[in-house]
């Protein structure tokens, strides 16, 4: 304590009198970035790293085999389109909310917002359940469905309408803070020199909008690939048919499949790394635009 | 420059405050709801009427299955360890990000995000791999009593991962925001380092940690990728509400007929859920408009 004060007393006399971080001493520095860097080695990169290891450990021979299987294959067509419809319904849509949350003044805005964030909050267990009670037997929705002979649940479109739920709040997130910042004096010049409202959103709104939106579209395709829970309740499982990439996995762990769950998810977790670097760009790309 | 959108809006005024409106108007608005209220507002009511439409029999039957009452407590257990241990540690973590400068800052604030780019499926498959009894650093600890995977410690650690970026990026904004002169006229007046920390930085950051706190616990409440592998679903031990409300109704898990006792769980998680958003939701915004005053 003493040392400190003195220390604290003496620093304006010194070459480089305060340092960024107010003062703290060399060793205090280093002992709070070890702690943080252990929390971040022992949680994420060393199981990063395991997963890597068993992946190869099988060798290229299992891993060509693993990919060269239909079941595999269609598994991570499944998991493209589902990811892609739902980015472009929560993209096209999450603008068109995000103007409304940040522009348009009603009651219960603040309960409005507290919808968008749900799904973060919201077990993807229950969103599937939600699914199986809408479109399952003596589900409100199974009578007409039926009726036209369309098939919902253990079928593409409840996978789709599930991981939509789960995909709502990320554009929305990213977008409403922006518009905020920005303001209205670009598009009102825009108006007042004759501009549709159409014109003004695509020449000046959307430009201006589109590190956040592509953010935010980077969030929720990771967030659209990784789904499990609520995918695995309402897909009945097929393999083939609906089986996507995660669901895949977890038949092949169950069937003591190791080496090609470890293969699956490592191609994965490559992929998500690649989407975070994305994320990390677009993400820079937002805050220095913001500024 | 300003003056001159003045100046132009000035002949409009009455229509120019209106044209916002008419972007925002009555079709933009209505679509908006429309999308929200059948995608979200929707699925709420059906879990509700069928979990609590006849009554909270169906509830009741739910929780006198086996392993239901553990089943629940676990998973409450679980998501307040996960919230305070990465309360504490997205702080600091937050804390380094932003005050220290070190070499690979910038990585370690990008591994920080992936947890939000992995699926939490392949987050579980990792932890089995890294830490399960067939690895060398399972091995290594379980030979000295401490078995991770199959075992709470696993659930934990899954759950520490999947909701690792919360708090970190909760509290960084606001300390990266945050006026340094107060902390400097303490440090001139003799307060020690931490008890900077303690009086001026972390009164300023306590909404923001909460805030992330919150979303941690709402989100460890209700997860279920990360968690299927690493614990082993064993009732009575490492079965958490997720799992056992997916075994309720999927019949690859054994389940059928158990919907509404599942609807029923499930609406009581939900509730809880969206108390914590809203209290989340409260807590982030009167801390924008502070920052705003």
């Amino acid at each position: 304590m003493s040392a400190q004060v003195a220390s604290a007393r003496r620093a304006p006399v010194e070459p480089k009198p305060r340092r960024a971080d107010g003062g703290r001493s060399r060793l205090t520095r280093a002992l709070l970035v070890s702690v943080a860097l252990f929390y971040v080695v022992v949680l994420v990169l060393a199981p990063l790293g395991g997963i890597v290891y068993y992946a190869f450990k099988s060798g290229f021979g299992v891993i060509s085999q693993t990919f060269s299987q239909p079941d595999v294959m269609h598994a991570f067509y499944l998991t493209a389109v589902i990811m892609l419809i739902a980015v472009a319904v929560t993209g096209v849509f999450g603008v068109l909310v995000a103007l409304v949350l940040a522009r348009d003044r009603f009651r219960g805005k603040s309960f409005v917002s507290a919808l968008v964030n749900l799904p973060l909050a919201v077990s993807p267990v229950i969103v599937g359940l939600m699914a199986v009670l809408l479109f399952g037997a003596n589900g409100w929705f199974e009578p007409f469905f039926t009726a036209q002979g369309i098939q919902i649940l253990y079928a593409l479109p409840s996978m789709v309408l599930v991981t939509i739920f789960i995909s709502i709040p990320f554009v929305i997130r990213e977008v409403v803070p922006l518009l905020e910042e920005l303001g209205m004096e670009e598009e009102q010049a825009a108006w007042t020199l004759g501009a549709s409202q159409l014109q003004t959103f695509f020449r000046i709104t959307l430009p201006n909008i589109r590190w956040g939106l592509l953010y935010g579209t980077a969030l929720s395709s990771a967030r659209a690939i990784g789904e499990v829970g609520a995918v695995l309740l309402v897909s009945g499982l097929l393999q083939g048919q609906t089986e996507t990439a995660t669901l895949y996995i977890l038949r092949a762990f169950e069937q003591y499949q190791d080496q090609q769950g470890y293969i699956v998810a490592l191609t994965l977790a490559a992929f998500s790394v690649l989407l975070l670097v994305a994320i990390e760009f677009f993400k820079r790309k937002t805050v220095k635009e913001a500024r | 420059m300003p003056n001159g959108i003045a100046l132009a809006r000035r002949p409009f005024s009455g229509r120019a405050r209106s044209r916002p409106g008419a972007l925002s108007s009555w079709w933009l608005r209505g679509t908006a709801f429309l999308y929200l209220g059948l995608f979200v507002v929707l699925p709420v009511i059906v879990i509700l009427d069928r979990g609590f439409g006849d009554g909270i029999s169906h509830l009741v039957d739910a929780l006198g299955a086996f392993g239901a009452w553990n089943a629940i407590k676990l998973t409450l257990i679980m998501a307040l360890l996960t919230a305070v241990v990465n309360a504490v540690f997205g702080t600091l973590l937050a804390y380094v990000l932003v005050r220290i400068r070190f070499p690979g800052r910038e990585l370690v604030s990008a591994i920080v995000d992936l947890p939000f780019a992995i699926p939490s499926l392949v987050a579980g498959v990792m932890l089995v791999a890294l830490y399960g009894p067939n690895s060398a650093v399972g091995g290594w600890l379980e030979d000295r009593g401490l078995q991770i995977i199959f075992a709470p410690p696993g659930i934990l650690l899954a759950l520490l991962f999947v909701t690792l970026p919360l708090v970190v990026r909760s509290v960084q904004p606001v300390l990266s925001e945050l006026d340094r002169e107060e902390e400097e006229a303490a440090q001139t007046l003799g307060a020690s380092g931490w008890v900077t920390f303690r009086r001026i930085v972390l009164p300023a950051l306590r909404p923001a940690i909460v805030a992330g706190a919150l979303l941690a616990f709402s989100r460890a409440l209700g997860e279920f990728g990360a968690i299927v592998f690493v614990s082993g679903n064993i009732p009575n031990h490492t079965l958490t509400a997720p799992v056992f409300i997916t075994q309720l109704i999927s019949p690859a898990y054994g389940g059928s007929g158990g919907k509404e006792k599942a609807a029923a769980v499930a609406a009581l998680l939900f509730a809880l859920a969206f108390v914590l958003v809203l209290i989340t939701e409260r807590l982030l915004t009167s801390d924008a408009d502070r920052a705003a005053r």
